[in-house]
């Protein structure tokens, strides 16, 4: 039971603290709590249909579909948090000026909640089609109750530490807290990134560039729980291969860039007397 | 924005180089590793080192496994009754170590010489 609870939990994770960050980065944005259910909802739904074709998957593209389905999620999520990121660029600053006049209830803008209910979507959709598959093979084996026990345990773990993430970022002050979201998401995204690059390389896609760039196992092993929530957070891995690295830095750098660039506008406006002598 | 067009075109080059680079360099088949209850059988299988391999493991059980390697940074489900490819390499010698991710225990080594 306790195994099956440790398996359980490991996925579950990994999805909660996505959804945990989702809720406190679309914090105060209206109907929010429904794209997120929706999100989570259309998650499942693909988690089973993913889970009852998974050797179909498996075998597609000359037997590298699982890799670039899996590679393909997760570039599609990196592309939406890129997304949110660009647009909160933009508009973060208004939003949180606003919030902090009119305290939490800030009814600003239609940040772009499908971008984010997309990104729970696709996480619960990847983690969950691994545990409908894991619990199905229990309860072949006839697992029965304590399979039941050690899911439900998982699961309410697992969600626990989704809330924990997210009662946290809620203490932090209105006006900061896009800016720590925003980093977040930045990291998740070049995490989630560095996975993708991982299934290219595991399908062959992809040169490694060096296939262990260091090892920090002994140090913070993948498997620990700690190893895994940052894994989830910021796409710690132990023993990263050179491509994971490469994907990692270029998905931080472009995004930073194109929300520097877009952004600008109105964070950066020149200075009364420089604005005097451009004209 | 022309800034941005060059970094969007720059990274589009590299990754498209990465994948013609690739694929370049002939895969060896390798062993075939089964999945048999909560064993891998083998539990250790040899390759050479320096070459790409392509290991196949097949599940017999009636349930999935996902054949897992944190060294390796592998990780793939393998169906009730499926058998799948998995490449590795080239590497250098050593042991690494795979596993059954949703059956910890079930652990077995590569061995590359």
């Amino acid at each position: 039971m306790l195994a099956t609870a440790i398996i359980v939990f490991r996925e579950v994770l990994e999805a909660a603290l996505v959804i945990g960050i989702v809720l406190a980065a679309s914090r105060g944005v209206p109907a929010r709590a429904a794209w997120i259910a929706a999100g989570v909802g259309g998650g499942l739904v693909g988690a089973v249909l993913v889970a009852a074709s998974a050797d179909a998957i498996a075998q597609a593209v000359a037997g590298i579909g699982q890799e670039l389905f899996n590679a393909a999620i997760l570039f599609a999520a990196v592309a939406m948090l890129g997304w949110h990121s660009v647009w909160m660029s933009r508009h973060g600053r208004e939003i949180a000026a606003q919030a902090n006049r009119l305290g939490t209830s800030v009814r600003a803008g239609t940040q772009p909640l499908y971008a984010l209910a997309l990104v729970v979507g696709l996480a619960v959709l990847r983690e969950g089609s691994e545990i409908v598959l894991f619990l199905y093979g229990i309860a072949l084996a006839g697992g029965g109750g304590g399979m039941v026990l050690g899911g439900a345990l998982g699961l309410v773990a697992g969600a626990a530490a989704g809330a924990a993430i997210y009662l946290g970022l809620l203490a932090i002050p209105v006006h900061r807290l896009f800016a720590v979201t925003t980093w977040l998401i930045l990291l998740l995204a070049a995490g989630m990134a560095s996975q993708g690059a991982a299934f290219l390389l595991q399908a062959d896609l992809l040169p490694a560039f060096g296939n262990t760039v260091w090892d920090t196992s002994s140090l913070l092993s993948d498997q620990s729980p700690l190893g895994q929530a940052l894994h989830a957070l910021i796409g710690y891995t132990a023993q990263p291969a050179g491509i994971q690295l490469v994907f990692y830095g270029a998905t931080l750098l472009v995004l930073s860039l194109l929300m520097r660039l877009v952004g600008r506008p109105e964070r950066r406006r020149p200075a009364p007397a420089a604005r005097m002598s451009q004209r | 924005m022309r800034t941005f067009q060059r970094h969007c075109c720059g990274l589009a080059a590299i990754v498209a180089l990465a994948m013609v680079v690739a694929p370049v360099g002939a895969t060896e088949p390798g062993p075939t590793i089964t999945i048999k209850g909560r064993d891998f059988v083998p539990s250790e299988v040899q390759v050479p080192a320096g070459v790409k391999v392509k290991l196949l493991v097949r599940n017999e059980n009636a349930t999935a496994s996902e054949f897992e390697s944190t060294e390796l940074h592998r990780e793939k489900v393998v169906a009730p009754g499926a058998e799948v490819g998995v490449f590795v390499g080239p590497l250098s010698p050593g042991r690494y170590e795979f596993f059954d991710d949703f059956h910890p225990e079930t652990r077995g080594y590569l061995v590359v010489k």
